[in-house]
């Protein structure tokens, strides 16, 4: 993975230093909340309901055993002893003191952490694919591309108030992992004719109160230009995004309003004048980032004695290799997920324990690897076939080898009313009554891929436009109530929720999905997953059956 | 008169008085050297130049610099004007003016301009500020000196690490 430099190193501390210094003068009341409002979040510190919550980045989802440890020990020092995976990657602690804010970047600095731009109306944490250099489906490794983005992005002097928030996320694959359909600007890379690489271009994706797929500005730009032609990307945004309505300030608004062709036409007038080679990374520095990225794979046999011996004594190990074990590029090695969705906990909720966990068994068998999901999951990328037996162990004995990858119980949910102040609505606990339902991994395991996605308000951070079962919490009254929308995907195949019907009261939820699924394993022909079942018969038998009560 | 602040070429913050007034459209045209609002400027610019004064425009955030392109030889100053210190876009006109259309007298940032910013806008090109939080030269030069590296070429003269890297 990439590793820090002197001048990496030394920009972290500087910004911990500067925190250090404007945190002080809030302490000492020489700048009011208002006026340090704008400071905080430029690092990622939010006020919320009970306490701050410091966000901290995890760039493109890539972390290593010293900078889990770290964060574990972060958690237990300053926090309850646990932290929270986002769906954009980040970890959040809930329960932070602004005195104790500086010392905690300070120490993220030491392992090559911060939490610059987590928040704010700026370029936001990049995410990529999280199968990156482990995956055959690959053209190339995204990670390089999206920590050039990191870099560049990084107190960018022209983009650090933007008209609204900005998050750009990269694969290399066929296989979206990274959502790039939902992004400001998703980048999907390409093979052209002459065989260069370059990146299909989507601008223009989001959810939130009004959701629109990104649509396709440049089919083909070759790699080598990327940083100038963001930079284009962003400067007519900034420039003509709307300014006047936050809720119409993020640039799918703008996109929608000139019209794709249009926009992309100004993007491609504003590129033309822009000198390239201002911007761009010259190919000496994209050779040293990439340098960072090449792990020493060992020649193993693709098949493993150790693996199939415990895959036939062990009826739960096998339900593990059938869900939670993917296949890598390399022979002999196997992606392995770590659930941080054992039915009945929050979703993305991991403990300093479990975090020295996984940190350990990255170092001592992922190649020092671990990574973060927008499923707000982990994964191990790296794993031999060997030792994918003593790893599961491991796992399951810390409470994190669930096997319910992509399964109904394999819930996205934000914070929700528990913590968010923005929110209407609990989103945990309507994660954790569906999860506990459907327990039984037998039945999860027979109802199969059903992709559950839950939002506490409108502003979907639990992506509920794209869930397959999509809910959102809404305030009626002082009560919450939840709206489900089916048929939605963040994949390939990417579209937005439909909307079932009237909005349900909270002890409902899970009944609707349950009467959901059955209607589903009632109709399903062949190997339909729920998503391809919906597609084909429609809302209607759906709706039928959650609101056949009502009639 | 407002607290000024310039930015000399050896890069440091210093106190600046200078000998413009701004008058606004609806005000009468007073003696000496004047800004002006961009359509004021388009309207009256030529007569006040050719009177020898010394002419500045003041443009607001929603007007784009490029109206300017062949006036700016002779205007003195260029002000963006920042309504709320929120708005980003005076931070495009910088490098605008600077990077594409050369522009090399003083492009100076008013409005809601606060010393948190002075980092982003020297590194866009800005080089005069009119702080409306009562911060002092030396204040803003410290908040320039806080970060020994930049990651990106912008309008200012700061290597990039890439190109310090690069050795």
């Amino acid at each position: 993975m990439y590793r820090y430099d002197a001048i990496d190193s030394a920009f972290v501390h500087d910004r911990a230093a500067e925190f250090r210094e404007q945190v002080n003068r809030r302490l000492a009341g020489e700048i009011t909340e208002d006026q340090f409002k704008p400071i905080r979040l430029l690092n990622g510190l939010y006020l919320q309901l009970h306490a701050y919550m410091l966000r901290i980045a995890v760039p493109y989802g890539t972390l290593n055993a010293r900078k889990l440890r770290k964060l574990a020990w972060i958690a237990n020092t300053y926090d309850k002893g646990y932290g929270h995976f986002t769906t954009r990657t980040n970890l959040q602690l809930h329960w932070i003191k602004l005195a104790d804010a500086p010392d905690i970047l300070e120490h993220l600095a030491e392992v090559e952490l911060h939490s610059m731009q987590t928040s704010g109306n700026t370029i936001r944490n990049v995410t990529a694919d999280p199968y990156a250099g482990a995956t055959a489906d690959e053209l190339d490794d995204p990670r390089v591309w999206a920590e050039a983005i990191r870099q560049w992005s990084t107190l960018h002097p022209e983009f650090s108030f933007l008209p609204r928030k900005f998050k750009i996320a990269v694969t290399a694959a066929a296989k979206d992992r990274a959502a790039t359909k939902v992004y400001d600007i998703g980048l999907a890379m390409r093979r052209g004719r002459g065989g260069e690489l370059g990146f299909e271009v989507m601008v223009g994706g989001g959810l939130g109160r009004t959701p629109y797929l990104g649509a396709t500005i440049r089919q083909f730009l070759p790699t080598r230009h990327l940083l100038s032609y963001l930079e284009a990307i962003l400067r007519v945004y900034n420039r003509h995004g709307r300014r006047d309505n936050i809720w119409k300030a993020r640039i799918k608004v703008l996109v929608a309003s000139l019209g794709a062709e249009e926009f992309a036409r100004q993007v491609e007038a504003e590129w033309e004048k822009a000198d390239h080679g201002h911007t761009d990374l010259p190919d000496l520095e994209l050779a040293r980032i990439r340098a960072d990225f090449t792990p020493a794979f060992e020649t193993l046999s693709a098949a493993s004695e150790a693996l199939e011996t415990a895959k036939a004594s062990d009826r739960e190990f096998a339900r593990f290799l059938r869900h939670n074990v993917h296949p890598h590029k390399v022979p002999g090695y196997a992606i392995v997920d770590v659930s941080l969705k054992t039915p009945g906990q929050t979703p993305g909720d991991i403990s300093s324990e479990q975090m020295d966990v996984v940190a350990d068994l990255a170092e001592r068998f992922s190649l020092d690897e671990v990574r973060v999901n927008y499923q707000q999951n982990l994964l191990l990328p790296h794993v031999k076939l060997d030792d994918v037996p003593t790893v599961y162990a491991a796992l399951n004995a810390a409470g994190l080898a669930t096997a319910n990858m992509d399964l109904i119980s394999d819930i996205i949910a934000c914070p929700g009313l528990d913590y968010c102040a923005l929110a209407n609505a609990r989103a945990i606990p309507i994660a954790q009554h569906i999860a506990t339902r459907f327990a039984d991994p037998d039945r999860a395991e027979l109802v199969g891929e059903l992709k559950i996605k839950i939002s506490g308000c409108i502003n979907a951070c639990g992506h509920h436009h794209v869930g397959h079962i999509g809910i959102l919490g809404v305030d009626k009254k002082g009560e919450e109530f939840y709206q489900l929308t089916l048929g939605g995907s963040g994949e390939e195949d990417a579209a937005l929720g439909q909307m079932l019907g009237p909005a349900l009261p909270a002890d409902k939820v899970a009944d609707a999905v349950e009467q959901m699924v059955e209607v589903y394993l009632r109709e399903r022909q062949g190997g339909e997953r729920f998503l391809d079942t919906f597609r084909r018969t429609g809302v209607a038998p759906f709706k039928e059956a959650v609101y056949a009560d009502a009639h | 008169m407002p607290t000024r602040i310039r930015l000399t070429p050896e890069g440091h913050m210093v106190p600046s008085e200078d000998p413009f007034t701004w008058v606004a459209d609806d005000e009468d045209l007073v003696q000496g050297d004047l800004i002006l609002s961009l359509t004021r400027f388009q309207a009256e610019g030529d007569r006040l130049l050719s009177e020898g004064r010394a002419v500045g425009v003041r443009v607001k955030s929603d007007e784009e610099v490029e109206a300017l392109a062949y006036d700016l030889p002779r205007i003195a100053v260029v002000e963006l004007e920042f309504p709320k210190f929120r708005d980003g876009r005076p931070y495009s006109s910088a490098r605008v003016l600077r990077e594409r259309l050369g522009y090399k007298g003083e492009v100076r940032a008013v409005g809601d301009v606060l010393r948190e910013q002075a980092h982003f806008m020297v590194r866009s090109g800005f080089d005069g500020f009119e702080p409306a939080d009562g911060s002092s030269a030396q204040q803003w030069e410290a908040v320039t000196r806080r970060f020994r590296h930049v990651y990106q070429r912008a309008a200012d003269a700061r290597v990039p690490a890439f190109e310090e890297r690069e050795g």
